[in-house]
């Protein structure tokens, strides 16, 4: 024993003993079905049991090593298999009581727990750390799926307000088709058309600002009201501008990522140092020469920041113009249609969808950015 | 021949004395906020070819601003001022000189190499007589290995060195030097003065260089400076006739010692307790 009580695993163990005692669904008024107590569940009490022996052992013992997390790990896996089994095969769903709610909170403590140590793993093989890096935010990331689908099953939650995790997962599963009709109408056209123009010109008018004086007296304040338009203002009149295809989503996505980038370029070419633009002088360096070899890659750290706050807005921007006239493709286009006909999972299917999207594009520019300016001091390799 | 016509013809013998730099009554007054700064006042100075020339004084007395007029960098608000013989602004678009800055300044996102390059790139040199110079200014400053490194991943010392192999790659034959080695430890400082020494005598450069340091100037000059502030002038020239091989060892020496006392004395004198 380490000489303090692990407090997680004890709680852990207690609320898993108290489930093999308290019931573990209510009375069903209209069936007159009796209240379920372990004795009904073999599978679920076995899992309860399971975690008393880990939340008793480890309570003594600590969860003092990676090992001993995995250990705690694999308990709360089978207990929530078990969990989830009880809920669509004994029909817990809808009917779920204290005992079930005490062994699920049981699980919550073991997981926090074993989480918790892998997080604080520090190895010098990068390899081994790497790994841990990736368990810790895919078994959280899993946990929160599971007690959204333990919470919705369990208290019987009615679809419309909010479906579980795995109906929507059937759902996409189901309707990929639709769902990349959608991706490449929203994505790969307006969102890509619209954040390349839209950084790209927000690129050339920051260098054009800062080459020209009165520009940034007189533009930078215009560029700042334009920001401040509302989407929803100016999504229709892009529509009436540009037609209900893609092009106006386009239009919308320019004027929302246009200042960011603008902005963040400005700054970014007042980066480079003074010592180093005399530097640049001493080689009789003209004004382009200087501008590419010094004060782009000095500002690259404030363009990739643009870049990464455009991907997510320029998501945003497509979905939210698509409700304001569109074709019959598009994932704004599908939510807003498929809300009114109460299909609220394929609404979640979009929504996962464009997750998903938005995720990745900002993880390619945030690798891009990694690669890029990996001389910069957040980026330098860090030696142990 | 009559005498005004050698002393005629004396004159332009003088000029073609190899005269790197030729200062005449040069002032510069910044306009502030605060009414006038003096930061220089009627300075006259000569530098000639292959000399070291140092220029020592308190914080304050104009040594780098002097030096940064001379790279055209500041401009002069009065007087006479001609590099090689032509205006500072035309010395530095021929790239006459290399300029070493009190911090290292090299680029981050470039290697070693690709940052000694630099002036080369911007020259517009072929990418093979690129590599080549900046290869062989590597070797000068023993960093020949460490070309694929970037800046920080480098000691202090060896990045300054870097910077002045980049002043070095392009073969001017002024190198000024703005107090490179101010920020390093002494002994990395004895070291690199050591170096710069044998540099200077390997590939007879004509070098300006700004310290604080007495025993580093009087080291390393064949020239010292001495200046004192507000407003910014030169109190005194001392010439020094240490052999070109020198070690460190002479800083024991009477005649170094003898040197460095008459640089303390100018110092004292131009110096002003009354603040």
């Amino acid at each position: 024993m380490t000489g303090k009580l692990d407090k997680f695993c004890l709680v852990a163990a207690v609320f898993a003993l108290l489930s093999l005692v308290f019931p573990l669904s209510g009375v069903d008024i209209d069936t007159g079905k009796n209240v379920a107590f372990v004795s009904d569940l073999p599978g679920l009490a076995s899992a309860m049991v399971a975690c008393v022996v880990a939340g008793v052992v480890f309570t003594w013992y600590g969860v003092t090593s990676v090992l001993r997390a995995c250990i705690v790990l694999a308990v709360v896996v089978f207990g929530a298999w078990q969990a989830v089994a009880a809920l669509y095969h004994q029909g817990l769903a809808g009917y779920a009581s204290y005992g079930f709610w005490m062994f699920i909170f049981s699980l919550w403590a073991l997981v926090w727990r074993a989480i918790d140590v892998i997080a604080n793993y520090h190895s010098l093989e990068n390899g081994k750390q790497q790994t841990a890096n990736i368990i810790v935010p895919v078994a959280f990331g899993i946990w929160l799926l599971f007690l959204w689908e333990v919470i919705t099953a369990g208290f019987g939650v009615p679809q419309v307000l909010l479906p579980p995790p795995s109906m929507i997962g059937a759902r996409f599963a189901s309707s990929t088709g639709i769902l990349w009709d959608d991706f490449r109408q929203t994505f790969l056209k307006a969102v890509i058309a619209g954040y390349v123009l839209g950084c790209g010109s927000g690129l050339i008018v920051a260098i054009a600002v800062d080459r020209v004086p009165f520009l940034k007296r007189g533009l930078l304040p215009l560029g700042n009201m334009v920001s401040a338009l509302p989407i929803i203002g100016v999504a229709p009149i892009m529509v009436m501008w540009f037609g209900f295809d893609w092009q106006s989503k386009a239009a919308v996505i320019v004027i929302m990522t246009f200042f960011p980038m603008l902005v963040n370029t400005v700054s970014g070419l007042s980066a480079a140092g003074r010592l180093e633009k005399d530097l640049m002088a001493t080689y009789a360096s003209g004004y382009w020469s200087t501008l590419f070899r010094l004060r782009l890659p000095a500002a690259l750290p404030f363009i990739f920041n643009a870049l990464k706050i455009n991907s997510t807005l320029a998501l945003i921007g497509a979905i939210v113009a698509e409700f304001f006239g569109t074709p019959i493709v598009g994932m704004g286009f599908r939510i807003s249609t498929e809300v009114g006909r109460m299909n609220v999972d394929m609404v979640w299917a979009e929504i996962a969808l464009a997750a998903l999207a938005g995720t990745a594009f900002y993880g390619a520019v945030a690798f891009a950015e990694r690669k890029v300016t990996s001389w910069h001091p957040s980026f330098r390799v860090r030696r142990h | 021949m009559t005498l005004q016509a050698v002393v005629n013809n004396v004159a332009p013998m003088a000029a073609s004395k190899d005269v790197v730099v030729d200062i005449q009554k040069m002032s510069l007054t910044f306009q502030t906020a605060d009414g006038p700064v003096y930061a220089l006042s009627e300075v006259d100075l000569t530098i000639n070819k292959g000399e070291f020339v140092s220029f020592i004084g308190p914080s304050g007395c104009g040594k780098t601003t002097l030096l940064r007029v001379i790279a055209d960098l500041e401009r002069a608000t009065g007087g006479d001022i001609l590099i090689n013989g032509v205006s500072p602004q035309q010395a530095r678009e021929d790239r006459s000189y290399g300029y070493v800055f009190q911090a290292p300044a090299l680029l981050p996102w470039r290697s070693i190499e690709r940052n000694v390059t630099l002036p080369l790139e911007i020259m517009e040199l072929s990418k093979e007589e690129r590599l080549r110079r900046a290869h062989e200014a590597l070797k000068l400053v023993e960093l020949n290995g460490f070309e694929k490194k970037f800046p920080w991943q480098l000691s202090g010392g060896m990045q300054q060195r870097a910077s002045i192999a980049r002043a070095l790659s392009f073969d001017a034959d002024l190198l000024l030097m703005d107090e490179p080695f101010g920020a390093l430890d002494e002994i990395v400082r004895d070291h690199l003065n050591e170096q710069l020494l044998k540099l200077w005598a390997r590939t007879n450069k004509t070098v300006a260089f700004v310290t604080h340091s007495i025993p580093e100037a009087v080291f390393l000059s064949s020239k010292i400076v001495v200046m004192s502030p507000r407003p910014g002038r030169i109190i005194d020239v001392i010439e020094t006739d240490f052999a070109k091989d020198r070690t460190l060892d002479i800083r024991e020496t009477p005649e170094f010692l003898e040197v460095a006392h008459r640089v303390r004395e100018g110092l004292r004198a131009g110096h002003s307790y009354d603040d």
